[in-house]
């Protein structure tokens, strides 16, 4: 049986006509490419849940980086059509099936992404630095062993490597080169992932952090985590390097303090994004 | 792919330096329209490599362009807001290729989806 936590639909309002995402029929598909399954679903809750706070936003560039069947990002494109009709989208896949599949998906439901068939975001990563205001990622991110990486067809759909975390580190430090100073990446990831080591690594780069969605089933316990750059954290994370450099000790309360944020955060008090 | 997407892209070659602007060859390029948004195009602007931009939509065969980079000024300007917007969003490579202008490598484009994947011996 599948149940959700700490997910409700309250958000989804009465009658607001605008809260389209991509209706699964209209979706295309082909046989080496990942369909639309509970992560994906659960990413577009967590950007329907955080749809507020995105129009207030106004993203000038939107990029989902694994687009697969193109679900999300139509999805996300068709969330912010009305109020944010000037939006950009752009989507990699590094399936070349994958990124015709989603420029179908488009097609059906009336909206445009700039599609590129490519490894994470190499060719970008130059000239699209600090551009992008929303990132979405829905990575490969199942434990497998690690030659099963990258490999082509379906397989690098969700072949994670080792704790699942191959790609998704090699993701995190584009992410970071890519988003704006005021970008939000939302991400997908797996207990087994270790999210809470992900959410410390992205702190000390600066970014605060938030569980937006987090759902189990059957086989997985996922959470959509939102990072954001905070400047009172950009401070911290600049001042502790020199403190990790000379004093052993200084190391272990930063630590600490960040791992009891970490708890408060995970607890929900900090709610301002 | 758009203009923009081209102005975005470089080569991803290893060892190559001057991977930007990608050339562009062009097989078949379309229009397609695309809403006016005046304050997308102000914030856009300073992004964007004007030369790059120029000699892209020349090669697709839009002649409308400055020559010069336009200094912020111009941004008042409808008429030039409106050249810059059908440069940048509505010209397409549909199909073609990016080279790069350091190797000469082609990175085909079909059906607009440029593709960027490196062989073995590029990564
Ligand atoms: C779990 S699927 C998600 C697909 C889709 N975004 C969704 O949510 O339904 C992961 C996607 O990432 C793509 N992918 C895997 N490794 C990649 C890489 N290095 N660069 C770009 N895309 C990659 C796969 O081809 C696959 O389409």
């Amino acid at each position: 049986m599948r149940e959700m936590i700490h997910f409700s639909f309250s958000f989804l309002g009465s009658n607001n006509m605008s809260l389209r995402t991509a209706q699964i029929r209209l979706v295309s598909s082909h046989p080496e490419v990942y369909e639309p399954c509970d992560d994906s679903f659960a990413l577009v809750d967590a950007l329907l849940a955080d749809r507020i706070n995105l129009l207030e936003h106004r993203p000038m560039l939107c990029m989902e980086v694994g687009c697969g069947s193109g679900y999300v990002i139509t999805s996300l494109a068709l969330m912010l059509e009305q109020e944010v009709p000037w939006a950009h989208y752009i989507a990699t896949d590094i399936n070349p099936r994958a990124v015709e599949v989603t420029r179908k998906t488009l097609e059906a439901h009336g909206v445009c992404a700039e599609l590129i068939n490519t490894d994470i975001a190499s060719g970008l990563e130059k000239r699209l630095a600090g551009l992008v205001d929303v990132m979405v990622v829905n990575p490969p991110y199942v434990p497998t062993p690690e030659d099963e990486v990258g490999r082509e067809g379906i397989a690098s759909a969700w072949a994670g490597g080792e704790n699942g975390r191959s790609v998704i580190d090699k993701i995190l430090p584009i992410a970071d080169k890519l988003l704006s100073k005021t970008g939000w990446l939302y991400l997908v990831t797996l207990t087994t992932n270790d999210p809470s080591q992900i959410c410390l690594q992205m702190r000390e780069k600066g970014y605060a952090a938030r569980i937006v969605v987090q759902r189990s089933t059957e086989e997985e316990n996922l959470h959509i985590i939102k990072f954001w750059r905070d400047f009172d954290i950009q401070m911290e994370a600049k001042e502790t390097v020199p403190v990790n450099k000379t004093a052993p000790v200084g190391v272990m309360d930063t630590l600490l303090s960040q791992v009891h944020r970490l708890s408060l955060w995970i607890s929900g008090n900090n709610s301002s994004n | 792919m758009r203009l923009l997407t081209h102005n975005m892209l470089s080569s991803n070659i290893k060892g190559v330096t001057n991977g930007f602007p990608l050339r562009i060859e062009v097989e078949k390029a379309i229009e397609k329209q695309v809403d006016f948004n005046p304050d997308f195009l102000k914030n856009m602007f300073p992004k964007i490599d004007w030369k790059a931009l120029l000699d892209a939509s020349r090669t697709m065969g839009y002649a409308e362009l400055p020559d010069e980079t336009p200094d912020s000024s111009m941004l008042d300007s409808d008429e030039f807001l409106r050249k810059f917007h059908h440069a940048l969003l509505e010209l397409h490579l549909e199909e073609g290729a990016l080279v790069c202008p350091e190797t000469g490598r082609k990175f085909p484009v079909n059906k607009g989806i440029p593709n960027m994947l490196l062989h073995e011996d590029e990564v």
